[in-house]
């Protein structure tokens, strides 16, 4: 039970000043992904029944690996940012929100390192 | 964790059902929740059979009726009985509006009238707006202005007065907020799209000069951006006015004011 006020409890504790970038990113993150997702489907829809050896050479040039890289960070960007709101909306209860969001950023983290790093692998295999 | 149980006296049971009377005409159905803080029991969906022929044509009129002719007990807040006041505010056939304006004939089949969703009841009809009269109170809904207060009025262009179109009208029945599922989860945080348009009516006021701080204010992950753009506060709107336009423009201004 709580004898505050009812102001008192909306003001809470303040403006946290914060939120701006959040939305600006997930806005912009997912302007970049319309273009690059585009792309990235038509790519492998005319590289469909290629062998490794050509899809290698095609992900080896700088710049198919460049757009790569940026696909797959913005990808894994946009989605942490969208699943840290659905956990901000729905989790109530404060350890297992902290839990939650640092095992997004941790997998959203892994998960993006892991396929730059293929890119890069692709990328240097061939040089 | 998310809440899957719902809370105590969610459970709503059948209540009475009121016989139509015998010089009764053409009727309409009204089943109404029930709930009184009293009698420790969960709340009910009372049946009413109301004679269209001697009945107004509003569903206020209705629920007048109901409370003259059948049963005095029917609680519900109303005053002006048009569309001024945001007294009679409720959830009418699925949907939040204002008793006072909403026609009877719109409706086809039994008329449902809850009270707005997602609020502590008080009794029947009757929501709980502690909380949604504070959150309007610390938007400070009022002129701030440093500059000594001139003789006369203050003065604004017509394109500085035509920016308050769209806001002025609000008459805070909290139709919208209650509407908002982002306002249900995390109402005691989220300012909701009536506040939040009240204070964009402030944002966009020429004659005020604390702009700035009232951005800084609202500019909070979950005081502003728990707004998503579900737009149910636009649809259901009994002014038809545009709080998530309202929400959007702030969003844009905090935007703007980085770079």
């Amino acid at each position: 039970m709580s004898l505050r006020s009812p102001l008192g409890k909306v003001r809470g504790l303040g403006s946290a000043k914060d939120g701006t970038g959040h939305w600006w990113a997930q806005r912009l993150s997912a302007l970049a992904l319309i273009p690059l997702t585009l792309w990235f489907c038509v790519a492998v829809v005319s590289l469909s029944g290629a062998d490794h050896a050509a899809v290698a050479a095609w992900a080896g040039s700088p710049v198919v690996a460049g757009l790569l890289i940026l696909l797959i960070a913005a990808t894994f960007y946009h989605a942490y940012l969208g699943v840290q709101v659905v956990i901000e909306d729905y989790v109530h209860q404060e350890g297992l929100k902290i839990a939650g969001l640092l095992l997004v950023k941790g997998a959203s983290v892994v998960l993006a390192l892991t396929g730059i790093l293929s890119v890069l692998l692709l990328l240097f295999e061939r040089a | 964790m998310a809440e899957f149980a719902l809370p105590a006296n969610s459970k709503i049971g059948t209540g009475k059902s009121w016989p139509k009377s015998a010089d009764a005409g053409k009727t309409k159905t009204f089943k109404v929740y029930r709930w009184n803080p009293d009698d420790g029991e969960n709340p009910k969906v009372d049946t009413f059979e109301v004679d269209l022929d001697s009945c107004g044509p509003m569903v206020l009129d209705a629920l007048i009726k109901i409370k003259n002719e059948i049963d005095p007990t029917l609680t519900f807040r109303r005053s002006c009985r048009e569309g001024v006041c945001g007294s009679c505010a409720m959830n009418i056939d699925g949907t939040n509006t204002l008793a006072c304006t909403k026609y009877l004939s719109e409706i086809g089949g039994e008329v449902k009238v809850y009270p707005l969703p997602h609020l502590p009841v008080v009794k029947d009809l009757v929501p709980d707006l502690t909380q949604v009269y504070a959150q309007y109170a610390s938007i400070e809904p009022w002129l701030k202005s440093e500059t000594p207060a001139p003789e006369r009025e203050r003065p604004q262009s017509p394109e500085e007065r035509a920016k308050l179109d769209g806001l002025w009208e609000c008459i805070l029945c909290f139709s919208c907020s209650t509407s908002c599922p982002s306002y249900w989860w995390n109402g005691d945080r989220y300012l909701g799209p009536a506040i939040l348009l009240q204070a964009y009516r402030w944002i966009a006021d020429s004659r005020d000069e604390a702009t700035g701080e009232r951005l800084d204010q609202l500019e909070d992950p979950f005081r502003l951006y728990r707004c998503h753009t579900i737009m149910n506060c636009t649809k259901t709107c009994p002014k038809n006015l545009n709080p998530a336009k309202a929400i959007a423009e702030i969003k844009k201004l905090m935007v703007e004011r980085k770079g």
